[in-house]
């Protein structure tokens, strides 16, 4: 490399020529490769994995901009530009009530839902008891890890028609309560659902913001004379901000994406009126009903709206002056 | 996202720091007697709400004919249990299939699984090298984006997996969550061990699995059971996936038995006719089947999800 720069006279004292660049970039990078080859090899089974299900999967939503039939493939099937899409744009009825059902299921459960692991942190928080607050989590961690199957059977164990509640009911002569199988019922028994399985798992994040907190502002607020709910205001719920911001943010992104698994096992009894989300319309539509290229292109829609949700959501909590998922 | 994993010499640290059970500290008002029976009624009714459910099923699953009838639908206690629902379903038939199906998939899916999330994380965790960041943003985008369930199905079919038990598992053996949950942990071990290994002449590969992986056993166990659950939990892959009931898992079972109420008769079970347990104990031993394989492991891993454990983790 020296020899190369001390042949041609001038360049040899300017370090950035670019042959002289070149080639000790060159050299850098083959030494670089002799040092990390162990580290790529190592990354290529993860990395081929996520190509293939990721990456290529994303190229298939051409499909979205075609007549496209099974039997055809993605190259024999016809385009048709944007035609798919009117489904959308011209708000065919099934499409519109299965995004108001999502919409107010979202709804719902960020204002129902999302408070209540804050809520259930602080409790626990508030136990002095450590053996005793560690049983109470490892019982209430649990459903987390059950199956919606399992969890949409225990539900129907416990509420059916012929489940241990109307049976104790009747036994009792206090008729029925019937929240399985009725259609206006229907988003408050997932929202229940949703509450039963994952409150306690969520607790987690806001115990571990919540366990930071440093323990001399407590005293400080104490000496000052401020009392339990002027501790929670002042001290515990300004030290967990950032947290419940950023879960926020995540659930907002998250806007069109509401229990897939949960809600297709429940759709049977109810009908597609009061359950159709946009998830399963395009299961139901596309998978089920044959219409590919509608469904593949109401679930590009959705996709791109979920991104521009979180990058929108997260840029507000910027602006607020939190740090939200990503700072730039 | 630092700090998702405690060491074990951390949690220790910890462990010692706190003060005993129910020191309060002085300046500490002592909490009025309303408000701790207030918290403790609170807890206490939800705690119930988890484990009244599982002990009626497994009561029901127990019980014959005449408790259930007395009771109409679950029981909560039974004076006779017996297993005969259970050696029912486990004579042969679909649901033993159906059991065997999940644990090899579990088994497998989580093997592998492991062992690449532990490879990529691993690779990540040298930030610097060789196309540290292409390969760690193209990781990260995979969160952002989900590329839909109908082009999915399409490279699933392109690839001849339909109807084949790997389906189940390629789509998703690396969690791209997972990977970022281990390479944090990673990332925090001190950078001495493996350079001083390096200089004592270790080569990466001998690097991981001395120094860095008995190290990480707190998030390779934890990880593990994320991926696990996840395997031994997966109803809708099978239902998009695999066409042949011959082939489903459990849970597929468990939703058209018990979820859909479709009866189980001798053909299904291939046990004798005239003693069939009753239908309630046979929909609840499955359900108790597929539940007691989480509750087995579950507390031998919760012990990591210790304060601090895991941030995100409401995601996945």
């Amino acid at each position: 490399m020296s020899s190369g720069i001390k042949v041609r006279p001038g360049a040899g004292a300017d370090p950035g020529a670019p042959a002289a660049r070149e080639t000790r970039l060159r050299g850098q990078l083959a030494a670089r490769w002799h040092r990390d080859r162990v580290l790529l090899v190592l990354a290529v089974p993860g990395v081929i994995v996520l190509v293939v299900f990721h990456y290529l999967p994303l190229l298939g939503n051409v499909i979205a901009f075609q007549d496209y039939q099974p039997f055809l493939g993605i190259s024999g099937s016809d385009f048709v530009g944007l035609s798919n899409f009117s489904v959308i744009f011209d708000g065919d009825p099934e499409f519109l009530n299965a995004l108001v059902n999502t919409l107010i299921i979202t709804m719902v459960q960020v204002l129902f839902v999302f408070p209540l692991p804050i809520a259930l942190a602080l409790v626990l928080n508030s136990m002095l008891n450590e053996r005793a607050k560690r049983l109470t989590q490892s019982i209430l961690y649990l459903p987390h890890f059950l199956s919606w199957v399992i969890v949409v059977a225990l539900f129907q164990q416990m509420f059916g028609n012929g489940g241990m509640l109307n049976e104790w009911l009747r036994s009792a002569d206090l008729g029925t309560f019937q929240i399985i199988g009725v259609p206006e019922l229907f988003k408050l028994l997932i929202t229940s659902q949703v509450i039963w399985k994952d409150t306690g798992w969520s607790t987690i994040i806001f115990l571990a913001a919540l366990s930071k907190v440093d323990l001399n502002l407590y005293e400080a607020a104490a000496i000052d004379r401020a009392g339990p709910l002027r501790q929670l205001w002042h001290v515990t719920l300004p030290a967990i901000r950032p947290v419940i911001v950023l879960l926020l943010i995540l659930r907002l992104g998250d806007s069109l994406t509401v229990g897939f698994e949960q809600i297709l096992l429940q759709q049977g009894p109810v009908g597609a009126r009061a359950s159709e989300v946009l998830d399963t319309y395009v299961y139901n539509n596309g998978i089920i009903g044959g219409n590919w290229g509608v469904s593949a292109a109401v679930g590009l829609v959705k996709g791109v709206v979920g991104v521009v949700l979180v990058l929108g959501a997260n840029r507000l909590a910027h602006a607020m002056g939190e740090r939200g998922v990503y700072s730039k | 996202m630092t700090g998702l994993l405690e060491t074990t010499a951390e949690r220790r640290a910890r462990r010692n720091r706190q003060p005993a059970s129910d020191e309060r500290p002085a300046w500490m008002g002592r909490q009025p007697r309303w408000a701790t029976a207030a918290r403790g009624g609170l807890l206490t009714v939800a705690c119930l709400a988890v484990i009244v459910p599982f002990v009626a099923v497994v009561m029901t699953s127990l019980a014959p004919q005449r408790d259930i009838s007395a009771r109409g639908g679950l029981v909560l206690f039974t004076s006779e249990p017996s297993l005969a629902a259970y050696r029912a379903v486990l004579s042969g038939g679909v649901v033993t299939r159906a059991l065997s199906v999940s644990v090899a998939v579990t088994a497998v899916g989580t093997v592998l699984s492991l062992a690449c999330t532990i490879m990529l994380a691993y690779a990540l965790s040298r930030p610097g090298s060789l196309l540290h960041k292409p390969i760690l943003l193209m990781t990260l985008f995979t969160l952002l984006f989900n590329p839909g369930m109908i082009p999915m199905y399409l490279i699933v079919k392109q690839l001849g997996l339909i109807d084949n038990l790997a389906a189940l598992i390629l789509p998703v053996v690396v969690n791209a969550f997972n990977v970022i949950v281990m390479r944090s942990f990673f990332l925090e071990l001190p950078s001495e061990l493996t350079e001083s290994a390096k200089i004592d002449g270790a080569g990466e590969l001998r690097i991981l699995t001395f120094i860095v992986l008995p190290l990480s056993k707190a998030v390779v166990a934890v990880v593990g059971l994320f991926y696990a659950v996840a395997y031994w939990n997966a109803f809708f892959s099978a239902l998009l996936y695999l066409p042949s009931p011959e082939k489903w898992p459990l849970q597929l079972v468990l939703r058209t038995f018990v979820v859909n109420q479709t009866p189980l008769g001798t053909d299904e079970l291939s046990a004798s006719t005239e003693s069939l347990p009753p239908q309630a104990s046979i929909q609840m031993a499955i359900l108790v089947m597929s539940v007691i394989p989480i509750l087995i492991i579950y507390p031998f891993i919760q012990k990591h999800f210790s304060k601090g454990l895991l941030i995100g983790a409401v995601k996945g």
